[in-house]
């Protein structure tokens, strides 16, 4: 297994700039690889994987039967990396974006100022599945929403990078990418030392401080919870694991009650008061008596508690309405209007069916694109042109025709590839990337996050759902520019 | 601690013990296969009276054969009994505890619940049997090591021991029964070898006979219902279990000693005074079949208040005790 039979068959690469030369700052850790026998790669795979099994890091689809094994999420132990040059566009554009996210939320719920200078049309707001008109004229503690998002990063083939998707909902993942990276540090220790990793173990602690951040001001210990939908739910391991990582409660709706204004949980010695709740339940089941009467998961008159200032919660519920994949096409207006500034990190070109002339050119041009309806996520409900049937594509002329406010497209991208171990050599393979970002004091984004990768040749969707796995994401600490060779010839690899 | 999570880790712990013991009364009939004479057929039928399962049984299985008792005692999920389910119960319930339980604790619960699923563990458990349980025993042990050693003795821990000393309890009376089920071939056989041979492989399945023996050196019925019902000092009988156990539930209420500030302690400490004060030769007369049939309907009783005292919180009911706690 080594790197001189790996072909980039043409895409984009982050690890070769062309056939057969590495990028520089990859070149310490393809020296390490080449110098593993095939055998000792494969056996670190497997013990990889059957780590993450033991320690049960595994998740559960949707409609599987009862008394299936849990799987894991399928790991790759090639890490994804990210240079500082790289870097140093992302964590600013990052920053940037949920700045002016938070203030869109923010004057959506309250002012309406970006609405009434006309820089987005009102009517898409108040279509929007995710508006929730229960959070209008709502100041949330801090003034923060979107306290914690797993931002969707994607690059091109010509190796821009865009956001794909902003997740300022519950965005999940992010224990696989702090489990992974454990793994990888046991896997590869020495490259860790040589090649200035950041590390990124700090994530449960930012989490905290921020989550204590948000407590009522005259609490001096907050109580902070993790509420989960509980154990069936496919992220509950994550859950579970923050919760711990933390070293606060992991509590379920029914565990949580109302009680003279406060929401309490119940213990063995009866209520306790509960200050600040990450909640990982949506906005429809969090509370029967605001959003959905049936929802089984969430505390009757949570809302009444959350809108008197007595109790924080991270995400805010509303949200959502910045997910809407035909809100985030306008969020290089919003980065004008409130910051007067450019977007570091762009959006990736969106089509809004809701636009007559915009929806000529999707329909005309639906073989090339990929149509998404705008409220889904994990891959459901989108088409990728170039990869579906004439009758495919004629269903989503339909239904566009029928709701184009609920579609948008966008070109489709050559993601960008990453080595990947298929069988006993390595073959290129699509990769996004999923940073997380905290918002409480101040914007922290942490420097790594979860690679996810389409393992299925070909495939450009990464969803877990899907067929997608994972890989450990490395960022790097700028370096004194020391270690440049002056052979250029150096670079490239020897055919012994 | 919340309620939910004190009930889950009481049930987690309660499951582990539970497999262990069901581990403990297949031995004891495995011993008895070794001594049993050729024209004997040994019974498996008592193993599932014991647990007093054979409607699900018979349901299920033709016949009392060691083939079918020991898939439906090992590996038949529809049996909530069965070593697998408890296993996958006790892990069901770990998963909602986790950020309670250790890494530790939670890798080996998770490793013994990936064994039992393995092929290899089903050809093992026909094959050699008695490799096959000393490993659940020793997973159930391990267990309980690592509560011990890397656990921080709060609430939690203390709950994990009630769950397994009022499990353990249960199964040691349940043992002793097992002699009731377990029919000599005649009458003559009383008092005989064979008869001697059966109580010294009920000891042995829970660990008791070289203690018992260097108490009272000679196998007898009425010395072994002491032994495995007052002994004070040997960790699975009754009156240590119980004992134990109210030691843990005071420590989490804070209640003195002795004294009760609830229906649970109330029960237990109810049932503590029969055991302390009991008297065998009255158990005897009795008969020890229904003194234990009688035990085991107070301990239920137990188990039940705890449920209903300590894990099911009534947001009323605690306002009116005042008891809401920053």
């Amino acid at each position: 297994m080594k790197f001189e039979d790996y072909r980039t068959q043409s895409h984009y690469d982050e690890y070769f700039e062309a056939e057969g030369v590495p990028r520089p700052s990859i070149l310490p850790f393809i020296r390490r690889i080449n110098q593993l026998s095939d055998k000792k790669i494969l056996r670190w795979k497997r013990a990889a994987e059957s780590a993450l099994l033991q320690a049960g890091i595994t998740f559960a689809l949707y409609g599987e039967q009862e008394g299936q094994i849990d799987r894991i999420f399928p790991f790759d132990i090639i890490p994804r990396i990210i240079d500082s040059q790289d870097w140093n566009v992302i964590e600013p554009g990052l920053k940037q974006r949920i700045y002016v996210l938070n203030q869109f939320i923010d004057d959506i719920y309250n002012e309406q100022k970006i609405l009434q200078d006309n820089i987005i049309p009102g009517e898409i707001i108040m279509s929007a599945k995710s508006y929730r008109q229960q959070c209008a004229g709502f100041h949330p503690p801090k003034s923060i929403w979107c306290h914690i998002t797993g931002t969707d990063i994607v690059r091109d083939s010509t190796g821009q990078l865009y956001v794909l998707e902003d997740n300022l909902r519950c965005p999940s993942g992010v224990s696989y990418a702090l489990e992974d990276r454990e793994v990888l540090k046991r896997t590869f220790p020495r490259v860790f030392e040589t090649m200035r990793v950041y590390p990124i173990d700090d994530y449960p602690n930012k989490l905290y401080e921020m989550l204590s951040y948000l407590a009522p001001t005259n609490v001096d210990s907050p109580t902070i919870v993790v509420l989960t939908p509980g154990i069936f739910n496919s992220a509950y391991f994550e859950h579970s694991f923050l919760a711990r990582q933390m070293g606060v409660q992991l509590v379920e709706g029914r565990d949580l009650v109302v009680v003279d204004g406060f929401v309490c949980m119940k213990t063995i010695y009866g209520l306790k008061q509960v200050d600040v709740i990450y909640r990982r339940i949506d906005d429809d089941f969090i509370d029967p008596l605001s959003f959905r009467e049936d929802s089984m998961l969430g505390i009757p008159g949570i809302m009444d508690v959350y809108r008197s200032g007595r109790v924080a919660i991270a995400n805010s519920p509303g949200t959502g309405v910045a997910d809407d994949k035909a809100i985030y096409a306008y969020v290089p207006q919003m980065t004008k209007y409130y910051l007067d500034e450019d977007m570091i990190l762009p959006n990736v070109p969106t089509y809004l069916c809701w636009d007559e002339k915009q929806r000529k050119h999707v329909i005309g041009n639906i073989d090339k694109l990929v149509v998404k309806a705008v409220n889904e996520s994990g891959g459901y409900g989108m088409l990728v042109g170039p990869h579906s049937t004439e009758r495919q594509q004629a269903e989503f002329i339909d239904k566009i025709n029928a709701n184009p406010r609920n579609y948008i497209a966008q070109p489709t991208l050559d993601l960008s590839c990453v080595p990947t171990v298929v069988d006993n050599h390595y073959e290129p393979r699509h990769v996004d990337f999923r940073p997380y970002i905290l918002y409480g004091q101040d914007i922290w984004v942490m420097p790594g996050g979860l690679t996810r990768v389409a393992l299925p040749k070909g495939s450009l969707v990464v969803n877990s759902s899907q067929g997608g796995g994972s890989k450990d994401t490395w960022v790097l600490q700028a370096t004194e520019q020391k270690r440049v060779s002056p052979r250029t010839s150096s670079k490239r690899l020897d055919n012994r | 601690m919340l309620s939910r999570v004190a009930e889950s880790i009481f049930w987690m712990s309660r499951y582990v013990e539970r497999a262990e013991n069901i581990a403990r009364f297949i031995d004891v009939n495995l011993r008895l296969v070794l001594d049993t004479p050729m024209d004997i057929n040994l019974q498996w039928e008592p193993l599932v009276q014991i647990t007093a399962d054979e409607e699900l049984f018979s349901s299920q299985y033709s016949s009392p054969n060691q083939k079918n008792v020991l898939n439906f005692l090992i590996f038949n999920v529809k049996n909530p009994n069965s070593i697998t389910s408890c296993v996958s119960r006790a892990r069901d319930n770990a998963r909602t505890v986790r950020e309670v339980i250790t890494a530790e604790m939670w890798l080996c619960i998770n490793e013994f619940y990936l064994f039992l699923l393995s092929p290899r563990c089903r050809t093992e458990a026909f094959s050699s049997p008695n490799t096959f349980l000393t490993k659940v025993k020793n997973y159930s042990q391990l267990l309980i090591g690592l509560a011990e050693s890397t656990m921080v003795h709060n609430e939690g821990w203390h709950f994990i021991r009630m769950g397994h000393l009022l499990e353990r309890a249960d199964k040691t009376s349940r043992s002793l029964d097992m002699k009731y089920f377990i029919v000599l071939p005649e009458v003559d056989y009383v008092g005989t070898a064979y008869d001697t041979l059966q109580w010294a492989a009920l000891l042995k399945s829970v660990s008791a006979l070289d203690v018992y023996r260097k108490q009272y050196h000679r196998i007898t019925p009425s010395n072994i219902v002491r032994f495995l019902f007052f002994q004070p000092d040997f960790p699975r009988s009754v009156k240590y279990c119980l004992r134990e156990c109210d030691a843990s539930l005071h420590e989490v209420t804070m209640t003195p000693p002795g004294s009760y500030s609830n229906p649970a302690e109330r029960q237990l400490g109810i049932l503590r005074a029969e055991i302390e004060y009991a008297d065998v030769n009255e158990i005897v007369q009795v008969g020890l079949h229904e003194y234990i049939d009688t035990f085991q309907l107070k301990l239920n009783r137990v188990g039940d208040t705890i449920m209903s005292s300590l894990f099911m919180v009534r947001p009323s009911e605690s306002e009116t005790m005042g008891r809401r706690t920053r």
